[in-house]
C-alpha cells in the first residue's frame, strides 16, 4: 500500500473510532482512549530507534517530559493552542534526542541505554530545580472546560492524540520502507560490518534518535492538560519508558504494525486494570508480560503469527529446511552450543 | 573563611566514606557488565530488596543489619545464579543477549520494585544499630558512625572480592571467562558455570551493599533509580572490571557529590553522576584503570 490510501485508511479507522466514542456518549472513553493513543505514540517512537536499530532507549520518560514540561513553561508565560505545543514540545526534544545521540552512539549499544536511563534522572533534577515550572511541588495546568466544534475538552485532545498517532505510524512505516530504514536494520544486524559496506551508521542513528525523541516529546505536550497537576517524580518515572518497551516487545519490534498492536492491547489493558484492580497491580502485570515475551516469544506476536502462518503452510520438509536454516543463521555463542550448562 | 574550609574538608570526608559505599553498591556491576559483559541494570533492584530484607529482620529480631546480610548472602547467590541460568538459556545461548537481555533485565528492575511497592507500600523504612547517630569528632571533622561503619565494611568486602579474584583457581577462572572462553574450555572448564557463579556473586553483593544503603539512609522502593545513573558512571569511570579501579572512582564521585550538595545544595547532586558519565564517554571510554 501507498503512503497516501494508508493515510486514509488510518483516517477513516480513527473517525469511526471517534465517531463511536461520541455515540456511547461516555466522556470516560475519550479519557482512556487518550492515555492508549498516547501509548501508541510512544511505543512507536521507542521501536524506530529501538526496533529498527537495535538501540535500547530506557529514557522514554526524559522525552515524554521534556514535551510536558515546555507546555508548563509556555502556558506559565502565555497560554498557546495545544496543535502548537505539541510542534514546540517535539522540537525541543528533537535537539535533546541528537545531542543525546551525539554523545552516546559513538559507544556501544549497552552505554547508550545506561546514558538514556541516567538522562531521565537528570532532566528530572534540572525540573525538580527549575522553580518557574513549579519545581518539586509540580505544576497545576487548568484545562478549559469546553472548546467551540468539539463540546467538551478532552474530545478535542483525544482527536488530536489520534491525529499525532496516525502521524507516528505513517512515520514508522515510511523509515522501515525507506533506505534509512534498511540502513537502521543493517545497523542493528552488524553494525561492523554495516559500516565497512559504506552505511553512514552515525548519521543514521542521529536521525532515528532525533526522530523517536521528537515523537516522543510530542506524546508529552498536550500532557499538563490531560492531568491538569504535573508532577516531576511521576513525569520522569520509570511507568513510560517500561510501557513503551513492553508494547513494542511484545508486539514485535520489527513492523510498524507491532507497537500499534502491543500499544492496543496492553494500554486497553492497563486501562481495565486500573479501574477494576488497582495502578500498582497492573505496573507489575506489564513487568511480568515484558519478561514473559522476552523469554518465550522474543518476537512478540508479530513472530507468533508469522510463525502460525509459515507452519500451516510449510510440509514438513520446508519446515525442516526452516529450522536448519535458523540454526546455521544463529551466531555460535561463545559458551559451548548444546552444551549441558 | 575558616568556616569554608571547614566545610570543605568536611565534605571531602563524607565523599569519602560515601565512597566506600558507593564501591560497594557498584562492585557487583563492576563483576557483572565488566567482567561478564552482563549489562545488568536490575543491580539497584537487588540492593533495594537487601535492604528490606535487612529492614524486616532488623525490626522483627533485632539484629544487626550487616549481620542479617552475611547471613542472607547463600539465598541472593543462589537467586544470581538462577538468573543467570535463565539469562543463559533464553538470551546468550540464542545470542540475542543485547537488546532482549537488556529488556529482561529492566522487566526485572521493574518487577521487584512494584512488588516491594504492593509489599511494602512507599513509606520510608529505617533500621536500628547501635552505630546509627553517634558522630566522632576529630578537631572540625566530624565522622558519623552510620557512614564509617558501612565504608569501613564495604572496602573489607572488596578487598576479599579482589583477593578471591586474584588468588583463587574460581577468581582466576572468571577473569579468564572475560579474556578468552574458548582457551578456558580447552581447559576443561565450563565457562558457563565459571559464569554462573561469577553472577551470583555479584548479585550477593547486592546483600550487603541494601544493608548499607538503609544504615546510612532510610529507603523506599523507588530510591534504587538513583543509584543506576551513580553506578554506571562509577562502573565506566573506573574502567570496566577492575576492582581499585572502582573503588577510587567511587571515591572520586562520592566526593564531587559531596561538594556539590554542600555549596549548590542537594537538589543538584543527582546530576553530577550522569555529568561524569557522559564526560567518561566521550572523553575516556576506557575508565581510569581500564584494561
Amino acid at each position: 500500500m501507498r503512503t497516501i490510501p494508508f493515510l486514509i485508511v488510518c483516517l477513516a479507522v480513527g473517525a469511526a473510532v471517534f465517531a463511536g466514542a461520541i455515540a456511547s456518549g461516555n466522556d470516560y472513553l475519550f479519557f482512556a482512549g487518550y492515555v492508549v493513543m498516547q501509548y501508541i505514540v510512544l511505543a512507536t517512537a521507542w521501536n524506530i530507534l529501538g526496533g529498527y536499530c537495535g538501540y535500547v532507549n530506557f529514557g522514554t520518560a526524559g522525552f515524554f517530559g521534556i514535551g510536558a514540561y515546555v507546555t508548563v513553561a509556555i502556558h506559565q508565560w502565555h497560554p498557546l493552542p495545544i496543535p502548537l505545543l505539541v510542534v514546540l514540545g517535539g522540537a525541543v526534544s528533537a535537539v535533546i534526542g541528537y545531542g543525546m545521540g551525539y554523545l552516546t552512539l559513538r559507544l556501544r549499544g549497552a552505554f547508550f541505554a545506561i546514558a538514556t536511563l541516567a538522562l531521565a534522572v537528570v532532566l528530572e533534577t534540572l525540573v525538580v530545580n527549575w522553580d518557574y515550572v513549579g519545581g518539586s511541588r509540580g505544576a497545576y495546568i487548568v484545562r478549559p472546560e469546553a472548546i467551540a466544534p468539539f463540546g467538551s475538552y478532552i474530545r478535542y485532545m483525544f482527536m488530536i492524540m489520534m491525529l499525532l498517532a496516525i502521524a507516528a505510524l505513517t512515520v514508522a512505516r515510511l523509515i522501515e520502507r525507506s533506505r534509512l530504514g534498511y540502513g537502521l536494520a543493517t545497523i542493528r544486524d552488524d553494525e561492523l560490518a554495516a559500516e565497512a559496506a559504506g552505511v553512514p551508521t552515525l548519521r543514521l542513528k542521529l536521525i532515528a534518535t532525533t526522530i523517536s525523541g521528537a515523537l516522543m516529546g510530542m506524546a508529552g505536550a498536550p500532557f499538563p492538560y490531560y492531568i491538569g497537576y504535573l508532577q516531576p517524580d511521576s513525569t520522569f518515572g520509570f511507568d513510560y519508558a517500561v510501557n513503551a518497551i513492553a508494547m513494542s516487545v511484545i508486539g514485535g519490534t520489527t513492523s510498524w504494525v507491532g507497537p500499534l498492536i502491543g500499544a492496543v492491547l496492553l494500554g486497553s489493558l492497563q486501562q481495565l486494570a486500573t479501574v477494576t484492580i488497582s495502578s500498582a497491580v497492573n505496573l507489575l502485570i506489564v513487568g511480568l508480560l515484558l519478561v514473559f515475551f522476552v523469554i518465550v516469544a522474543p518476537n512478540g506476536i508479530l513472530g507468533l503469527i508469522h510463525k502460525y502462518w509459515q507452519h500451516k503452510s510449510d510440509d514438513f520438509v520446508g519446515r525442516r529446511r526452516v529450522d536448519l536454516a535458523a540454526a546455521a543463521a544463529a551466531p555460535a555463542p561463545d559458551g559451548a552450543p548444546g552444551a549441558p550448562p | 573563611m575558616i568556616f569554608s574550609f571547614n566545610l570543605l574538608i568536611n565534605a571531602i570526608v563524607s565523599g569519602i566514606l560515601i565512597g566506600g559505599f558507593y564501591a560497594a553498591v557498584t562492585c557487583g556491576v563492576s563483576l557483572s557488565f565488566g567482567i561478564l559483559d552482563i549489562v545488568n541494570i536490575a543491580q539497584p533492584a537487588f540492593i533495594i530488596l537487601g535492604s528490606y530484607i535487612a529492614y524486616t529482620l532488623n525490626a522483627s529480631l533485632g539484629l544487626d543489619p550487616i549481620v542479617i546480610s552475611i547471613i542472607v548472602l547463600p539465598a541472593f547467590y543462589l537467586l544470581g545464579a538462577v538468573i543467570y541460568q535463565i539469562y543463559y538459556l533464553a538470551f546468550e545461548r540464542r545470542g540475542q543477549e543485547s537488546l532482549r537481555g537488556l529488556a529482561f533485565f529492566f522487566g526485572l528492575l521493574f518487577i521487584t520494585e512494584v512488588t516491594l511497592v504492593l509489599y511494602f507500600g512507599v513509606d520510608y523504612r529505617y533500621v536500628q544499630a547501635a552505630y546509627i547517630g553517634p558522630t566522632w569528632h576529630f578537631g572540625a571533622i566530624d565522622v558519623p558512625l552510620r557512614i564509617l561503619v558501612p565504608c569501613v565494611v564495604s572496602l573489607l568486602m572488596i578487598a576479599l572480592l579482589q583477593l578471591l579474584l586474584s588468588r583463587s583457581f574460581i577468581g582466576r577462572a572468571i577473569m579468564a571467562v572475560a579474556q578468552d572462553q574458548l582457551a578456558l574450555r580447552l581447559m576443561a572448564v565450563n565457562p558457563v558455570r565459571i559464569k554462573r557463579i561469577a553472577f551470583g556473586i555479584s548479585i550477593a553483593t547486592a546483600s550487603l551493599a541494601g544493608a548499607f544503603l538503609i544504615i546510612i539512609q532510610p529507603v523506599e522502593p523507588s530510591v534504587g533509580r538513583e543509584y543506576i545513573g551513580r553506578i554506571f558512571a562509577i562502573c565506566v569511570l573506573g574502567g570496566m572490571g577492575s576492582l581499585p579501579g572502582t573503588v577510587i572512582a567511587a571515591m572520586l564521585i562520592g566526593i564531587v557529590e559531596s561538594l556539590t550538595a554542600t555549596f549548590y545544595g542537594p537538589s543538584w547532586a543527582p546530576a553530577v553522576s550522569f555529568g561524569i558519565l557522559l564526560l567518561t564517554l566521550a572523553v575516556r571510554p576506557a575508565g581510569l584503570l581500564g584494561r
